[in-house]
């Protein structure tokens, strides 16, 4: 997937959002740390060209991990929403779809700073093996992968250049 | 990070890691529901074998936050009063079960000692007048939040250095992060030795003054002899003391801070202690977060690290 087909899948999936919801009301972005911060945010310049602004927020999941015993010290990010997100439709924003473990991580944030009134995942990539009964709502491009491989999506915002590559883990 | 005993252990980037996780915990603090998982199934004791208030309620504040269980310790109610060493004591807390100590000794170097002897990491609460390292990060991150940086600040620490753990935390931290700091004390509440201390000194407040963006005022310890060295707490005052008069001389944006408990009236004025742009209620609820960012960098990674 190159810049092109990036900014495609976006336009794409700004459209099934609105489709789906009836419109931008009540709608609240949220991306997850990291890559999915620039991702909701380009969703809701999409969404803003076709409908009116959208709030975007971000949520860091760090403290929500259940593999915080076998990784090394994380580091704390920001979470900051704008809007109150109880009574609203959420959608949580992420590059990659894998385990589905940093989703439940981002579903008890959520939880703890409000209640929506639902909530819809939308990823760049899906790659499969998820580990928890999870599914997006919204796919940029599913891509089928082996667990050994390494799936990563850059960003101009965190990277300095758009595109998803597939490699074997070293 | 293995323990968090000393500021002078920790590098300006390491203080710069913690300070930006605190602010990440200032934010779930404000939360409607400030409570965290991550330190679920893991146990914080506080053992404070010398008086606190602020520091032990904001660990274990800190510890429930991030989803820890919390057990404390009490020398009154407890056998050391049948004489069970300090060593026995703080391996007995570890044998039940504590994932990390939290740890005031009136005796400089305990924490050190106690880190020593076990294998859980030990966070040093006060030892003695040696150090206080969550007390200099609270400050550090208070005037991190009201300046944006530390990077060239002009700050004075005013008072009782000679007996202040505060004093020697927060003047490592302080400078660590690029500020410019000033002891100000009479030669008498002066340690024996400073050299090696990035510091100046002066004898005058008055004389400091207008070049100030922080005034840090020490409290004047009666329990370890600070009122002695001087004839009268009127006199401490009237050279040291943060009076309106002396507040009205500060440059505009400068602030006053105090790591409590105040000895109003002496050290610091009421009008000064309760002006809303004093920093001293800011410092107590932003060392929650401090401490929330030091039990989670000690306990938030691999548990064999």
């Amino acid at each position: 997937m190159d810049g092109a087909d990036m900014a495609r899948a976006v336009r794409r999936i700004a459209h099934e959002i609105l489709e789906r919801n009836r419109g931008a009301a009540d709608l609240v972005l949220v991306g997850i740390h990291t890559r999915g911060i620039p991702l909701a945010q380009r969703l809701a310049e999409a969404l803003a060209e076709a409908e009116g602004p959208v709030p975007v927020g971000e949520l860091d999941i760090a403290l929500y991990r259940d593999d915080l015993d076998r990784r090394p010290t994380t580091r704390v990010g920001a979470t900051r929403i704008p809007v109150s997100i109880t009574d609203r439709v959420v959608v949580l924003v992420d590059d990659v779809l894998y385990t589905g473990r940093s989703v439940r991580a981002a579903l008890d944030c959520l939880a703890d700073l409000g209640r929506p009134r639902r909530v819809e995942l939308a990823v760049l990539v899906d790659r499969g093996h998820r580990e928890l009964p999870i599914r997006a709502d919204y796919v940029g491009k599913n891509l089928p992968t082996a667990a050994a491989e390494r799936v990563s999506v850059r960003v101009v915002e965190v990277d300095g250049e758009d595109g998803v590559w597939v490699g074997v883990e070293q | 990070m293995r323990h968090l005993l000393d500021i002078a252990d920790l590098s300006p980037a390491d203080l710069a890691g913690l300070l930006d996780d605190a602010d990440g915990f200032v934010e779930v603090l404000a939360r409607p529901i400030p409570k965290v998982p991550a330190l679920r199934g893991k146990t914080v004791t506080t053992a404070f074998f010398e008086a606190s208030t602020r520091t032990r309620l904001s660990f274990e504040r800190a510890a429930k936050t991030l989803s820890a269980d919390t057990m404390t310790f009490a020398p009154g109610t407890s056998s050391l009063s049948k004489g069970e060493s300090l060593k026995d004591t703080v391996l007995t807390l570890q044998a039940m079960g504590s994932d990390l100590l939290v740890m005031r000794h009136q005796a400089v170097g305990a924490a050190e000692r106690a880190a020593e002897w076990l294998s859980i990491p030990v966070v040093n609460g006060g030892d003695g007048a040696h150090q206080h390292p969550t007390q200099a990060l609270l400050d550090a991150l208070a005037i991190r939040r009201r300046f944006g940086t530390l990077e060239g600040l002009q700050i004075a620490i005013v008072g009782d250095i000679r007996h202040s753990r505060v004093a020697r935390s927060d003047l490592l931290a302080f400078s660590k992060l690029g500020a410019t700091v000033t002891l100000v004390a009479p030669r008498t509440l002066l340690p024996v030795t400073f050299a090696d201390w990035p510091v100046r000194v002066s004898s005058s407040l008055d004389e400091v003054l207008p070049e100030l963006d922080v005034v840090y005022l020490l409290r004047v310890q009666t329990e370890r002899g600070g009122a002695s060295v001087f004839p009268s707490l009127a006199e401490y005052t009237t050279r040291f003391g943060m009076t309106r008069e002396r507040r009205s001389r500060l440059k505009r944006d400068a602030v006053v801070m105090h790591p409590g408990p105040m000895n109003r009236g002496v050290e610091i004025a009421d009008e000064v202690a309760d002006d809303p742009d004093a920093l001293v209620l800011e410092q107590v609820s932003l060392g929650v977060a401090v401490r929330m960012a030091v039990l989670f960098r000690l306990l938030g990674g691999e548990s064999d690290a």
